[in-house]
Order: structure tokens, then sequence, then C-alpha cells
């Protein structure tokens, strides 16, 4: 495995006194995909959104290549400039055109010339099947469609690193694919990510490394085919057959129907 | 209806609308300002300044733009601070307007949601650049009503003006009223004076609004 990107390291985090995280430490190596699962309120998103500074954490550290990014020195700008991060909720800018959302942190974080961003900018959205709608206000879009310009966007300001915060929980299960598709595509380009998610097959298809989070400690940690389908604790499993409970539920539901 | 004095005294009334809009856009833009300060102390919850700003908007909000000039025009001289009518005149505004137009800046800063700052902030946007390229923009476009609304109040509030002897539309009125006893004339070309101010204002305004309704602002870049 190539060196490690992202070190967390013993991080705590509690809301008004409630700990959300309790001593999380992990590592995310270069080109590597981890994938965060655990029920809901275990303290994943709150694991990403310390990772680049939206939450403050309360102990431990986290380091990007070996350099604290937590603590009093810290520069939130050029860590966020470098780990990017895409919503649940997208998050476009409503004020302006697709393509206005895709130049802005470019043009004015990284202050790059335009017309190069805008080039870039054009490939990737054809790269997503999006290149028709350079101009369009982000209200006209589709769920999908919001969530690709929103990877797209985070995307092209080449960030190190990729953190995806239950992107597809907002969509109808048929955009929910065209979502995954672009994400899979970029882990095969070798982009390091960190994604929190629910959809439990694109987990597993994803991931190099799965994290099995509950009430804000690490349970378990693994390949994803020993994890999905021969977990080793016991939690991991019930958590796992509530899927396949659903499965089976929706299942006999459609058979009612029939 | 005497329409030879009506006549006569346009002039006087032209005259008197131009330093009634003179002294209520002066006002109104001192108030955007001083409300933007006030907003922003509040929003950023600077200690002190914050306080300030609370205190300052309870204050003129919930006393009497008369009031507010009597201490200005006649309170102050006997402390020994004696100002001219029309800087009372745009003090006293921009002291009402100030706190008005802070409400209204505020609203629109709340409107925004919480998670579009971090979108900005998670692409590297410095706390300015989020600010000038992703807040304002939006908390503009939200609060636009509550501004131009405040505006068409201010400028109203003028009327009041002629209190410390600032000759505004109402004062020329008054005058005419009490030299002339032609009442009827005279208040007939105060309101159409007033009209003639306020309904263009208000009818940019209104096209304003549309355009920015779901704060859209058409195709910016």
């Amino acid at each position: 495995m190539a060196n490690p990107l992202l070190e967390v390291r013993h991080i705590s985090k509690g809301f008004d006194g409630t700990g959300v995280l309790e001593d999380v430490s992990l590592t995310v190596h270069e080109g590597e995909v981890l994938v965060v699962v655990g029920p809901s309120g275990c303290g994943k998103s709150t694991l990403l959104r310390c990772i680049n500074g939206l939450e403050r954490i309360d102990s431990g550290e986290i380091l990007l290549r070996g350099k604290p990014i937590t603590g009093e020195k810290r520069d939130l700008v050029a860590v966020r400039q470098k780990v990017g991060m895409v919503f649940q909720s997208y998050d476009l800018f409503p004020h302006m055109d697709v393509m206005g959302n895709l130049l802005l942190g470019p043009t004015k974080a990284l202050r790059r010339p335009k017309a190069e961003v805008e080039a870039e900018a054009m490939a990737m959205l054809k790269r997503v099947g999006l290149e028709e709608k350079a101009h369009a206000l982000p209200r006209t879009l589709s769920g999908g469609q919001k969530q690709r310009v929103a990877l797209v966007r985070a995307m092209l300001m080449k960030p190190e690193m990729l953190l995806l915060d239950e992107i597809t929980a907002a969509l109808d299960p048929e955009m929910v694919r065209e979502v995954l598709n672009v994400v899979l595509d970029l882990a095969k380009e070798g982009m390091t990510m960190a994604i929190v998610t629910h959809e439990m097959r694109f987990a597993e298809a994803v991931a190099d490394r799965v994290i099995f989070l509950e009430g804000g400690v690490i349970v378990e940690e693994g390949a994803p085919a020993q994890f999905f389908h021969h977990p080793k604790t016991e939690r991991a499993r019930q958590f796992l057959n509530t899927f396949v409970y659903e499965a089976a539920k929706k299942q006999s539901e459609n058979s009612a129907d029939a | 209806m005497d329409w030879t004095f009506i006549q006569r005294f346009t002039p006087m009334y032209a005259e008197a609308a131009l330093l009634t809009l003179r002294m209520g856009l002066t006002g109104i833009a001192l108030s955007m300002a001083v409300g933007l300060l006030c907003c922003l102390a509040q929003h950023y919850r600077l200690p002190a300044l914050r306080q300030i700003a609370r205190a300052y908007i309870e204050l003129a909000r919930n006393t009497p733009l008369l009031v507010q000039l009597f201490f200005l025009y006649f309170g102050l001289p006997k402390v020994g601070v004696r100002l001219s009518s029309e800087t009372c005149a745009v003090i006293g505004l921009t002291f009402l307007g100030g706190a008005y137009m802070a409400e209204a800046f505020r609203s629109g800063l709340e409107a925004v949601d919480k998670t579009q700052r971090e979108a900005g902030e998670c692409l590297g946007l410095t706390g300015l650049q989020n600010l000038r390229y992703v807040i304002f923009p939006q908390a503009l476009a939200t609060a636009v009503p509550a501004v131009c609304a405040n505006v068409i109040f201010l400028t109203k509030e003028t009327s009041v003006f002629s209190a410390v002897a600032l000759a505004d539309l109402m004062y020329v009125a008054k005058d005419l009223i009490g030299m002339y006893y032609k009442t009827d004339e005279a208040l007939l070309m105060l309101v159409a004076a007033y009209l003639v101010l306020l309904l263009p204002i208000s009818v940019v305004f209104s096209w304003l609004e549309r355009r920015l309704r779901y704060a859209g602002f058409g195709r910016a870049a």
C-alpha cells in the first residue's frame, strides 16, 4: 500500500456533553477508497466533518500527508483546497448557473485563469453527461444531476482527497445509480476517497476497506469481501442483517401484490 | 379649486420635493451603511458591538422619528451641540432607518442556509470570498422586499422634517395654508408631490422583486 495520505489519531468529539466520536483512529492511503458504514447517528458524518474542519475536534489530531491539520495553527482554507467534500443536500449555489458553480472555487480560491478552468469544466461535464446543462440554473436540474454537478465542482479543485457524505441519501433510486457510477469511475482512476453511505451494494463495490462505526467507536474494520460476507463482530452482523431483512420484506410485499 | 394658485406655487413644491428627495436619499444611503454594520455585528456575534447594535436597534425602532428629531434639534443645543436643520434631519432619518435596515439585512442573512456557507468553505474560499460570492448575493435577494419597503417608509417619514424647520413638502404645504387659507389646493399638491416622488420608486421596486424571486438572478455568471 502507498503512503498514508490521511491519518486520524485518537480523535474525540462531543456535542453539549454527549460523545459523538470516541477515540477514533484511522488511516487512508493514497489511492484508497475507505467506506464508513453504520447506523444513523453513529458519528459517520461527524467524522467526515471533523476531517475538513467543519467541526472542531475535542482531542486527538488529524494529519494530511504527515502534517497536522488540527490544532491552533491550522490553516483551514489550505486544507479545504486539498480535501474536497460533497454533501447529501448537493448545496449548489442557487444564484449561479452550473458553470458559475464550477468556476467559483478554482478561479477565486485557487486563482486560476477562467478560460483554462472553463475548458476543464466542460470536459468534466461531458464525462458525467451534463455538458448541455452548463448554463442551466441548479433549480432546473434533477437531484441526480445536481449531485453530479456537485461532484464535478469538488473535483475541479483537483483535491488530493474527496469526502462524500451520504451523497445519494436524498435521491430517488433511479438517480442513485447515475451518481454512484461517477464515483465508481473516480475510484477506478485512483481518487482517494472517504465515503459515508447507506448503499451497501455500492459500498462493497467501491471500497478497498470498510469501517463499521457504532456509538462513535470503530467496531470493525476490514476488507469489503470479508466485512460484508463474514463480519467478525456480532454488531456488524446485526447491522448488515437489517438490510437483508429489508430486502426480504420488500420481496414478500412484491409477491403479495402480484 | 383655484388652478392659478396651483400653477403659481408648483415651482415651490418642486423645490421642496427636491429637498425632501435629497434629504431622504442621503438618510437612506446612510441607513443602509449603518444597518449593514449593525447586522454584521450581530450576525458574527462580535463581543460588545453586538450588544450595542441590539440596544440601538431597540431604541431607534421604539421611539418616534419626531421625538428623535426634537432631541437632536431642541435637546442637543442645551448641551452645547448646535446642528443645522438639514444635519438633524439626515441624522434623525439615519438613526431610525439604520435600525430598520439592520433588521431587513439580518432577515436576509439568516435566510441563507448554513450549508451554503459550508459548501463555500469546502471549496477553499476565504471567509470574505464566501461572503462576497456565496452569502451576500443570496442574502440580498431575500432582503430586497424588506429593504424596498423600508425605503418607501423612510421617504414618507421625511414628512416630519418640517417640525425642525426644514422647508420640505410638508412645511411648504403648512406654510401656504397658513398664509392663503387655500387648504384644498395646498393639500392636493402635497399628495400629488408625494405620489410623484414615490410611485416611480414603487414601480421600480416591484420589478426588482419580481426579477429576484427564488434568489434566481436570471443568469449570473
